[in-house]
């Protein structure tokens, strides 16, 4: 399970591909940083006379990290595509079946790659906020949290990814499906919001925004988690027990 | 000699349609066992099958003592591929690919270190090895695929078409890897090169259509043979007739005026007749030269034939 998730770290990062996106997307969230730390500093005046105005860590590091989910969204896809689509195509995919492992163990070592990529990511967006330390007081639990939420919502978005990316032989049709089906699941609320109030309300549940912005106000509701660790556990047994059917249709 | 690799009434149909019906296969120790059938004939499915890339629908198949159905891991632990395509990975180095590999194969420290090393070596991939794979030419790349298939020093390897693209140079070096290989491994080799197989296998297993046609040494493929023929060159001709009541001649052709072929049994061989009768009636023999019928004809008959020429036999 680690040799594959090594193979996976080792390859992407041996392509200019994960560079480039490291870097672009915290060019993006640097901008989007510092714009957030201009616009606070013009209303502080403002704001700290009243009594239990919002901080730091509400004025900037909350949208700022709601804005990093977004971003992180577009290019999840991206890096998922390859998890089976491009072996497919590269016709690569007998060296992981003929090697002595299970399914479960190429699905999960995957997994735990993109995983492992995607944490350097967070790590460095994180980097943005705690420089605010040098000249601020942040709520460090409530970023801590919001920061865990992220890390949630990162592991499901590459679970979908890689479900999506086993059903199909062309990386471009993983990453389109993957894209539509998180952002239909990210504005699912939207129309769950505008329901009549009194039915039951199953669209917000599903809506990955909906469980994702209490954790950014510090927020750790247990509803939240288990529906994090059902919806990455549904999609990678989906993976699993599909790579195992593709041995008997294909 | 131990058997390191059987499968016994392999079947796998896609849909209606029977790609590979009752097969058996059996490779021993040492052994290369080439399987050979034209284009679409079922080898790439049962190569598929072989290396557990593909559930077959019907039958078992065991690879050094393990059932790859039922134990999958240690059965593939026994097993080199080679698939028609090799999988290779075009951004990574030869030998971080090989790394990758072999710690794929459960391999880790000073072990996958040594036999990262010798299947190198082996490869003759050592001027190239810090390059990277999707800049080498086609005929490194597939040493690289071998490579792959043999850095866990598995008991059974596994090579569909490996020779298939390559330069004749790239296919002559490629053969002699193989024939090393088989020092200590079994190879299976599908192929639907003729000489490939007269030059490097023990035993031959022809497939048409999803259905074993032969199955023996190759040996017993040659001796399938019809006829076999001489062709010869005459300054001075004698009546065809002539020739035709020599003993052993069973029929002559005449190609032009002075050559002919002349078609015999391939027990009773005329040649040292002729030779005398040539020398002691001055025909003045120019040329002659041995016709038999090639392996490329017995492979043609064989797979025309609708029903199995030999038996089955293992």
């Amino acid at each position: 399970m680690w040799c594959v998730a090594r193979l996976e770290i080792s390859r992407l990062f041996l392509s200019p591909f994960a560079w480039i996106m490291l870097a672009l997307v915290q060019f993006l969230l640097a901008y989007m940083f510092l714009s957030h730390i201009e616009y606070f500093a013009q209303i502080q005046g403002q704001i700290s006379a009243i009594p239990g105005a919002p901080g730091v860590t509400e004025m900037i590091i909350a949208p700022l990290l709601s804005n990093a989910a977004l971003v992180l969204l577009l290019i999840a896809p991206f890096i998922t595509m390859r998890a089976f689509a491009d072996e497919h195509r590269n016709h690569s995919l007998p060296l992981l079946i003929s090697a002595p492992l299970s399914a479960s163990q190429i699905v999960l070592g995957k997994y735990l790659g993109y995983l492992g990529f995607f944490l350097l990511q967070l790590v460095l967006i994180a980097l943005m906020p705690l420089s605010l330390l040098a000249g601020s007081a942040i709520d460090l639990y409530q970023f801590g949290v919001s920061m865990f939420g992220l890390f949630l919502l990162v592991a499901s978005f590459l679970a979908a990814g890689i479900f999506l990316s086993s059903l199909t032989t062309q990386p471009i049709i993983a990453a389109v499906m993957t894209f539509c089906l998180l952002f239909l699941l990210w504005i699912i609320d939207f129309a769950a919001a505008s329901a009549v109030s009194g039915q039951i309300n199953w669209l917000a549940w599903l809506s990955l925004l909906g469980h994702f912005q209490p954790m950014l106000s510090g927020q750790i509701n247990s509803v939240d988690l288990s529906f994090f660790a059902l919806f990455c556990m549904v999609f990678i047994l989906m993976t699993i027990r599909r790579l195992d059917a593709a041995r008997l249709s294909l | 000699m131990t058997i390191l690799l059987e499968a016994q009434n392999l079947s796998r149909y896609f849909g209606p349609n029977v790609a590979v019906q009752n097969i058996d296969i059996t490779v021993k120790r040492g052994e290369i066992l080439g399987f050979l059938g034209p284009n679409g004939a079922g080898k790439s499915t049962t190569m598929k099958m072989l290396s557990g890339n593909l559930a077959p629908d019907k039958g078992e198949i065991h690879i050094n003592g393990f059932d790859l159905l039922s134990q999958p891991k240690q059965a593939k632990a026994q097993l080199g591929y080679l698939p028609e395509n090799p999988p290779l990975y075009r951004e990574l180095t030869v030998i971080e690919y090989l790394q990758h590999c072999a710690r794929l194969n459960q391999l880790r420290g000073k072990q996958l270190k040594s036999a990262v090393a010798t299947v190198i070596e082996r490869c003759g991939l050592g001027d190239v090895q810090r390059r990277l794979i999707g800049q080498l030419s086609k005929g490194y790349q597939q040493r690289t695929g071998i490579a792959q298939a043999i850095v866990h020093n598995p008991a059974v390897v596994i090579f569909d078409e490996p020779t298939s693209g390559l330069d004749p140079l790239q296919i002559r070096q490629i053969r002699e890897l193989i024939r090393e290989l088989a020092n200590e491994h079994s190879v299976i080799l599908s192929t639907h090169i003729l000489p490939e197989v007269e030059m490097l296998c023990d035993r031959v297993q022809i497939i048409s259509k999803g259905q074993v046609m032969f199955a023996d040494s190759l040996k017993a493929l040659h001796q399938q043979r019809l006829n076999s023929s001489l062709k010869i060159t005459l300054a001075a001709p004698p009546e065809l007739n002539e020739l035709q009541t020599l003993m052993n001649v069973s029929t002559v052709e005449a190609i032009s005026a002075n050559q002919f072929r002349i078609i015999y049994h391939p027990e009773q061989d005329p040649t040292e007749n002729l030779i005398a009768s040539a020398v002691s009636k001055h025909w003045q023999l120019q040329e002659l030269v041995r016709e038999q019928d090639s392996l490329e004809d017995i492979f043609m008959h064989l797979i025309k034939d609708d029903s199995p020429l030999a038996e089955v036999k293992n």
